[in-house]
């Protein structure tokens, strides 16, 4: 990050200003995210709202993680996204399968 | 062999230098060499099965030697022999094609080929004491209840070789993804390096689950686990989708690397740009993609459901599309070209209907209600031995042929290529052609004996004949390579007149390979330059001094750790004092590790001045 022109410096420290506010939001949306796991819990709502919920959540926290805190919202992260979302898509039909096809 | 400096070493010089190799010339040859032993002993096993069948009520083998035979012959025949020799061939072809100087890790690359070569054989001590005897699958309880400790050696045999082979394949998919030369895009790659590429995907996400499935059957049969046991909450279904959710992808993990090398034999040897380039990628992509939803069509009798084995049944024949995609362009290649029939060609000449015949018989399985009917048939059989053997070891066959010169610097000699061809392809259509007849009639699979009134005796017979016939074309391909390494004429650095990179420079190459890495300006990038340029790669950075890395005793002792871990293991049930060799094996392995990480070993410099002395370079 070598700036050699105030402009393109003045550009940097801007970007960098916007990737820290987006640092900011959705560290303290995780942390209402946990909140709400935990109040859910605690709560007792029917488990088959709870479960789902909690679900929904550990998602997209780890998109969070994924695209904010480890830079895969940045250029050149196409193949590790490739490669992430096979994974997931062969661990996601292996699941799938096991719950369903397995007869006990 | 490879070296620049290559003056007589004595033999021990020159086995340390290939034990601590890092070089992925000379780690192909390492694989060649041991995937041809390990492909010797299952041929062995395969006849020593076809002799017990050759006439009926015969008593050769004993029935449990029997199924020892038939589980050693399967199981080395895919660990052992094929996965080795794609690797030997991704090794010395993929770099080349990229135009890089090594693999990734080129480190990683030899612990690779020694875990898979320590597993394989830990799996052939077993020999020794009981070899496994359920059946290469493994299927529980059969093999979570198999006395002895056979079943133990393949669990932890075929775990040791398994994570060489997941470590391969990411080498190969960071090598292909970052190393490419200046100019090879991923639309410009030779085929073969395509098919590498779609195949080292394909092991990443298929062998965590073959991981998963031999830890959980280690836990059942070595510390009294119950995963795979109903009357302890288990389930033995769960094996069954674990091991087809990695053995469908694997056949596709042995066999599109093959699609990829015929794809670039058919394309230099018709003097012809591949036909249907963009077509023949989209394919192999396609073919990776739905290589992962077809496993259940393995296990339609299992009771899965008429829903699921719908699925899974129009699942698979959808595989046949993109396959046939391939098949087409094959033969339009060839259409009008200049076809020249070495013995490379000619393999893959006989590959293609000896595969499109299995093809045709992999969509008659496709058909769940009709699979009820051949499933655990000799049909099966015929079915599988079509598709590997007309297609993996007729590849394997080819491509030796088309690479050797690359390899070893000589010319397989091309007579004794073709007469080798012929009693094999003769002796492999009439092996496994008959059993499509005999699966139809009744023959059940990995049945030990049959009776003489039960009309399977011709068919068994001429089987067996057919197979004496591959015996013999396997022994005069040995020769052939016997031969060829005293008296063959060294090749030059284009003994083919091809089109990709490899050829550009000297056979073998250096060990740095290009002197300065090529400038690639299409596809078929040597091609290119020989009808438009000066028949050179033209040099993308100036002479400069190349960055080597050292060789590595390493990898080595961090296998012969883990293999003197799972010895411990296995017998650890017996006496409790195995479990120090055990500890041993496993403090061999971390000591070793600790010592790679904790010693800085940063490689070492070619000089410019050096390599000017020299004059090789990419030419």
């Amino acid at each position: 990050m070598a700036n050699k022109t105030s402009e393109s410096f003045e550009f940097a420290k801007k970007k960098n200003k916007e990737e820290m506010k987006h640092h900011l939001i959705t560290f303290a949306s995780m942390i209402v995210f946990t909140l709400i796991a935990f109040g859910m819990v605690i709560g007792d709502f029917h488990r088959l709202f709870t479960i789902p919920v909690i679900i929904l959540m550990a998602v997209v926290q780890v998109a969070f993680q994924l695209y904010y805190f480890m830079h895969m919202s940045h250029k050149g992260h196409g193949l590790p996204a490739l490669m992430l979302y096979s994974g997931v898509g062969v661990a996601f039909l292996t699941i799938l399968a096991m719950q369903t096809i397995v007869w006990w | 062999m490879s070296t620049a400096t290559a003056q007589k070493q004595g033999f021990g010089a020159t086995l340390w230098d290939y034990l601590t190799t890092v070089d992925h010339k000379k780690i192909a040859i390492l694989y060649l060499v041991s995937g041809g032993i390990f492909f010797l002993a299952g041929g062995l096993e395969a006849l020593l099965i076809r002799i017990q069948l050759m006439v009926p009520d015969n008593n050769f083998v004993s029935s449990g030697m029997y199924n020892q035979l038939i589980t050693m012959h399967g199981t080395t025949m895919i660990f052992l022999a094929a996965m080795p020799f794609i690797f030997a061939l991704m090794n010395i072809a993929v770099p080349l094609q990229i135009g890089a100087r090594d693999v990734a890790f080129p480190f990683l690359n030899s612990l690779g080929f020694w875990l898979f070569f320590f597993g394989g054989v830990l799996l052939n001590l077993s020999w020794f004491t009981g070899a496994p005897d359920a059946g290469w699958t493994a299927y529980a309880p059969l093999s979570t209840t198999s006395p002895g400790h056979g079943m133990d050696f393949y669990v932890l045999g075929l775990q040791i070789s398994g994570a060489g082979t997941l470590i391969g394949g990411i080498n190969f998919l960071v090598t292909i993804i970052n190393m490419r030369a200046p100019g090879m895009t991923y639309m410009r790659m030779p085929l073969f390096t395509w098919t590498a590429l779609v195949t080292s995907v394909l092991i990443l996400f298929a062998f965590p689950a073959l991981t998963v499935g031999l830890f959980l059957m280690m836990f059942d049969r070595l510390f009294g686990a119950g995963f795979f046991d109903p009357t302890m909450g288990g389930n033995h279904v769960i094996w069954e989708h674990l091991f087809w959710i990695f053995g469908h992808p694997e056949v596709y993990i042995l066999v599109l690397p093959i699609f990829g090398l015929f794809s670039d034999i058919i394309s230099t040897f018709s003097k012809k740009r591949l036909f249907g380039y963009s077509a023949m990628v989209f394919a192999t992509v396609l073919i990776g993609f739905l290589g992962f939803m077809v496993w259940a069509h393995h296990m339609f009798t299992t009771g899965l459901g008429p829903i699921a084995n719908s699925i899974f049944a129009i699942a698979t024949m959808a595989i046949a599309v993109p396959t046939g995609i391939k098949i087409f362009n094959w033969l339009f290649t060839m259409w009008g070209g200049v076809i020249r029939m070495t013995a490379a060609m000619l393999w893959t000449v006989a590959f293609i209907p000896s595969f499109t015949l299995g093809g045709f018989t992999g969509v008659m399985l496709a058909a769940a209600a009709a699979d009820f009917q051949y499933h655990d048939t000799y049909f099966v059989v015929a079915h599988f031995h079509y598709v590997i053997v007309g297609g993996v070891v007729f590849g394997v066959f080819a491509g030796l042929h088309y690479w050797w010169p690359k390899m070893f610097g000589k010319i397989l000699d091309e007579k004794l290529g073709k007469l080798a061809f012929w009693p094999f392809f003769i002796g492999f259509h009439l092996t496994f052609f008959i059993q499509h007849f005999l699966g139809l009639m009744g023959m059940p699979r990995r049945y030990w004996v049959f009776h003489s009134g039960d009309g399977l005796d011709l068919g068994n017979l001429i089987s067996t004949i057919g197979a004496f016939f591959m015996t013999l074309g396997t022994l005069i391909f040995l020769y052939n390579v016997i031969i060829t390494s005293i008296k063959g004429e060294k090749a030059s650095a284009d003994p083919w007149d091809a089109r990709t990179l490899e050829w550009s420079i000297p056979s073998p190459p250096p060990f740095y390979n290009f002197k300065q890495t090529p400038l690639v300006r299409g596809l078929d990038p040597l091609w290119v330059e020989k009808r438009q340029g000066n028949g050179k790669m033209t040099p993308a950075e100036p002479l400069g001094d190349i960055h080597m890395p050292n060789n590595s005793f390493i990898p080595f002792m961090i296998s012969l750790g883990s293999f003197v871990m799972g010895y411990g293991l296995i017998y650890q049930v017996d006496d409790s004092r195995w479990l120090f060799v055990a500890i041993a094996g496993l403090l061999i392995t971390l000591g070793s590790m600790f010592v790679r990480s904790v010693k800085d070993d940063l490689g070492y410099h070619i000089h410019k001045e050096d390599l000017e002395e020299k004059g090789a370079g990419s030419e």
